[in-house]
């Protein structure tokens, strides 16, 4: 077969000959995409996607100029290259590429974004969950348009602050859990039926002669609104806010539901990367064995690759965290390696995978997991020992930092599970949820911080505590419960 | 299959708009860094760009998160020496960071900082002002007036005939009045040769005598006819002059301590910059004066020292000399005077005079700026006291009196505010 391209220049006409060959590859290994839409752009739109979360279309916000400068700063001191690609979770998938990239960098993003990230998008259940591609895009236009018809009606004042109090909040505006569906009356009937049949069952004219404790009676149980605490802090602004119009709660509502429809990507940040990485780079090895391209392409795209899943070590001049792109990739690869050749430790660790088909294993991993579990679950001492893990204790007791574990026969476990927890919401979400409001009394919204460990929140919590305050519209106080239920510190925002 | 769409062409600088929100949200702290670069640049530079910094902590958009404190473990990659129970002494100032995170995170830095083009910062710096009494322009000095094309007249000398409009014309005139007789030919032409064949020679003659007057009348049908001359119109037209003169007055008597030159020199900077911002050539006079005035060079002019006393009149006149030498006609003169205002004897008073009788009705605008002493900031000079007058009655004539660097920017803004009347 002759390659499909000599040389760094591409035209359209080349782009559409590469995703063919890469399509056929990745048909090939069975990847389940969306279709496909590519759009060619130059850096100075990828600074304005950037802006936005790579979102195409967003509704004007101070905070996107701000991030917008940010970048461009960045970029123009070379602090900063911009990235190949930007791709969307929508149906069909869009994908963006810079006009920038040679034909090889062109092909490397079609398989990583088009196929590699657009297969993830429909396959994890998280995204199956709680986004829905073919409606986002609409939606991004409704939003849009109704915050900028606010903005004539009511000022762009009004509008703004609005949006910035549930900025604040945004992280506090997803459903982590989905609400059960409202009983149709059918269900309704037969359940309050099974209930009076247990009743009458388990019924023993004993109980009545038991005296009842007068401190229940006195507390009658609508006092106490809601219920249960609620985690989803925009939700109950939304529904429940005294004070706000609707065209306020319809907002709310707006970065409620962006919220929701970025959790997904925060929760799968090293599979997403990871499966797309190694996609990409399965699809171009597949493609040069094939002879669809030659020998100077693979050195390109080798380079490209190898900078993706480079993992600077903790004290080197360029540590920035743990790479996901380093380590999505690498657990795919070493899953791969497992289900293919697994030797002894293998087999110990992971005796259902090993010697597994890949494919439907790989497959299985990317549809069920998200990083937490995904680490929990696959992360073998192989890449511990490769990536030299290490676990450190920051423990406000102790007057220095202790090494916890290492990735050592007595560390792997922990290692492992310290990781997975460090991907883990809570680990970057403080516990704050909706306690009470009171309905009959002041109105006011009380919340309450679970501290988790002794960990403190930041002093910007009075700043979102006055956020609230303007949404709600009363008095907001955020108590802080120890985890033996004492309340510590109360932050109150009362006008 | 796959879709594919060039979008390089269309919707470029699509966040624009949220800069610009950004922007405007953060205009005070924007115009207080624009008023620090002007007090911290030299003039050179006056007229950059420049960065802004805005405090991180203004800016941010605050959310739920942990502070430092607590227990947490964290994994870190790269592990070479430490084994489990190793002890590592905490890294001082990051309260709960770990060994590794100062690292990459990039938080350490307490601004935000951006630049602002010169564009933006010219917006930001002459924010509000106003060229002083634009309405005038109107009527006023300000006016020359250009020859400019305006169409074609029927009527005009020789010289201007346009010759493509005029054969146009002809052409138009030809071909209308040749239809009728062409297609009176061309019958004509069609029943003579009926008739030859017939051989009805009679009838023929008298047809082939028609005909010839018909292509007689062909004939005479003139190439050119007056009604078909064409000229090239021009008319006179107002235009503003886009050309300034800007003279720049100062005192360098003995009185003139180093920090008041350079508050002058920051007003006339200033004054400088709107100009420049407002006309496409403005020319600079640099006229310093002690007891007698001389024009200097600009640079001369800011960074000699020279000692002497103070005859405010000398660099007047000397300002009025050359103005009328120069730049008497097409050019709009604007004045700068900074002094400390220590004239003494009859000097303010002639001055005074002179300003009012004879350089003011030359000047689209006069502005005097007193750089007082702090210590004797409440007590005006007699210079002060006799410009107060001419104020009154002239309006194209400012004054204000400023002690610090801090003031200069003040003083401008009233000088040239937008509906200034003073």
């Amino acid at each position: 077969m002759t390659p499909i391209s000599r040389g760094a220049d591409w035209d359209f006409d080349l782009l559409e000959r590469y995703d063919s060959a890469i399509a056929g590859v990745a048909a090939e290994f069975g990847l389940d995409t969306y279709p496909n839409q590519v759009e060619v752009i130059t850096s100075e739109q990828m600074l304005d996607a950037y802006a936005s979360s790579g979102l195409p279309i967003g509704y004007p916000h101070w905070s996107y100029g701000k991030e917008f400068i940010r970048n461009e700063q960045a970029y123009r001191h070379g602090m900063q290259g911009l990235a190949y690609e930007i791709v969307i979770n929508s149906d069909p998938c869009i994908a963006y590429l810079m006009e920038e990239n040679t034909a090889a960098t062109q092909a490397l993003v079609i398989a990583h974004a088009c196929y590699g990230h657009n297969s993830f998008f429909k396959g994890n259940h998280l995204f199956r969950q709680w986004t829905q591609a073919d409606a986002i895009l609409d939606y991004l236009v409704f939003a849009r348009r109704y915050v900028m018809e606010c903005e004539e009606r009511h000022g762009a004042g009004a509008v703004e602050e609005v949006l910035d109090a549930s900025h604040a909040l945004m992280a506090h505006g997803v459903d982590r859990y989905r609400r059960p569906a409202a009983a149709t009356l059918r269900a309704e009937t037969a359940r309050l039926a099974a209930r009076e049949v247990h009743r009458e069952r388990q019924f023993n004219d004993l109980w009545r002669t038991v005296p009842e404790s007068p401190r229940d009676s006195a507390a009658p149980s609508q006092r106490c609104f809601p219920p249960d605490p609620q985690e989803n802090v925009l939700y109950f602004v939304e529904k429940h806010s005294p004070k706000l119009e609707p065209w306020q709660r319809e907002l709310v509502r707006i970065v409620r539901k962006l919220a929701q429809y970025f959790h997904p990507q925060a929760q799968t940040k090293v599979m997403n990367e990871g499966w797309a990485t190694f996609w990409h780079y399965t699809i171009v090895n597949r493609l040069h064995e094939q002879g669809s391209v030659d020998d100077g392409f693979m050195l390109e795209f080798l380079k490209s690759h190898t900078n993706v899943v480079a993992q600077p070590a903790f004290d080197s001049k360029g540590y920035g965290g743990i790479n996901p792109y380093a380590l999505g990739f690498a657990m795919f690869a070493d899953l791969k390696r497992v289900c293919e050749a697994p030797d002894a430790e293998d087999r110990a660790w992971f005796p259902g995978v090993a010697g597994s088909d890949w494919r439907a294993t790989l497959d299985f991993a990317m549809r069920n997991f998200k990083d937490e579990s995904f680490i929990a679950q696959y992360l073998s001492p192989r890449l511990m020992r490769e990536f030299h893990l290490f676990a450190i204790a920051d423990h406000s007791g102790e007057d220095a930092l202790v090494v916890d574990s290492i990735h050592d026969e007595r560390g792997y476990r922990r290692v492992r599970k310290l990781l997975a927890q460090q991907y883990a919401q809570e680990s970057w979400v403080p516990d704050v949820q909706i306690l009470r409001f009171d309905r009959d009394g002041d109105r006011s919204l009380t919340l309450r911080h679970q501290l988790r460990r002794g960990r403190p929140l930041t002093e910007a919590a009075a700043e979102v505590v006055a956020h609230l305050r303007r949404l709600w519209g009363f008095p907001v106080r955020l108590e802080t419960h120890a985890a033996e239920g004492r309340v510590g510190a109360i932050l109150e925002c009362a006008a | 299959m796959v879709q594919l769409i060039d979008r390089r062409a269309s919707s470029r600088g699509r966040s624009a708009v949220n800069r610009e929100r950004f922007l405007r949200r953060y205009k005070l702290h924007i115009q207080q860094a624009v008023r620090k670069m002007v007090d911290e640049r030299r003039l050179a530079d006056m007229e950059q760009g420049g960065e802004v910094r805005v405090p991180k902590k203004d800016i941010s958009e605050p959310s739920f998160g942990y502070g430092a404190g607590g227990d947490r473990e964290f994994v870190l990659p790269g592990n070479r020496e430490y084994v489990a129970g190793d002890r590592i002494p905490r890294p001082r100032g990051a309260g709960g960071g770990g060994v590794g995170e100062a690292g990459g995170a990039g938080d350490s830095e307490d601004a935000f900082v951006f630049s602002l083009s010169r564009e933006e910062f010219l917006r930001i710096f002459f924010d509000d002002l106003e060229l002083p009494h634009l309405a005038r322009t109107q009527f006023g000095r300000t006016e020359q007036k250009r020859s400019v094309r305006a169409g074609f007249t029927k009527a005009g000398v020789p010289a201007n005939l346009s010759i493509v409009r005029t054969l146009t014309q002809s052409l138009a005139r030809r071909i209308a009045l040749q239809g009728n007789l062409r297609r009176e030919a061309q019958v004509l032409e069609a029943s003579f040769g009926i008739a030859t064949a017939a051989g009805q020679s009679v009838h023929a003659a008298g047809i082939y005598a028609e005909l010839e007057r018909v292509q007689r009348r062909r004939g005479t049908l003139p190439f050119i006819d007056d009604p078909d001359l064409r000229y090239r119109n021009r008319a006179w037209r107002p235009e503003p002059i886009a050309r300034a003169v800007m003279f720049c007055l100062m005192d360098v008597s003995a009185s003139m301590d180093e920090d008041k030159k350079d508050l002058a020199k920051r007003f006339f900077t200033l004054l400088h910059l709107f100009l420049t911002r407002k006309y496409a050539e403005v020319d600079l006079v640099f006229i310093r004066h002690t007891e007698d005035a001389e024009e200097v060079d600009e640079d001369a002019f800011f960074h000699d020292t020279r000692s002497g006393g103070t005859v405010v009149m000398s660099a007047l006149e000397l300002a009025d000399k050359l103005r009328s030498a120069r730049y008497a006609q097409d050019w709009n003169v604007y004045v700068a005077q900074a002094s400390d205002g220590d004239a003494f004897g009859a000097d303010p008073a002639r001055s005074a005079r002179f300003l009012r009788e004879k350089l003011l009705a030359a000047t689209r605008y006069y502005t005097y700026l007193e750089l007082a002493d702090p210590r004797s900031a409440n007590r005006p000079s007699a210079l002060w006291s006799e410009y107060e007058r001419v104020a009154e009655s002239a309006d194209n004539f400012a004054m204000r009196r400023a002690t610090g660097g801090d003031q200069i920017y003040p003083v401008f803004r009233e000088l040239f505010r937008k509906d200034s009347t003073s």
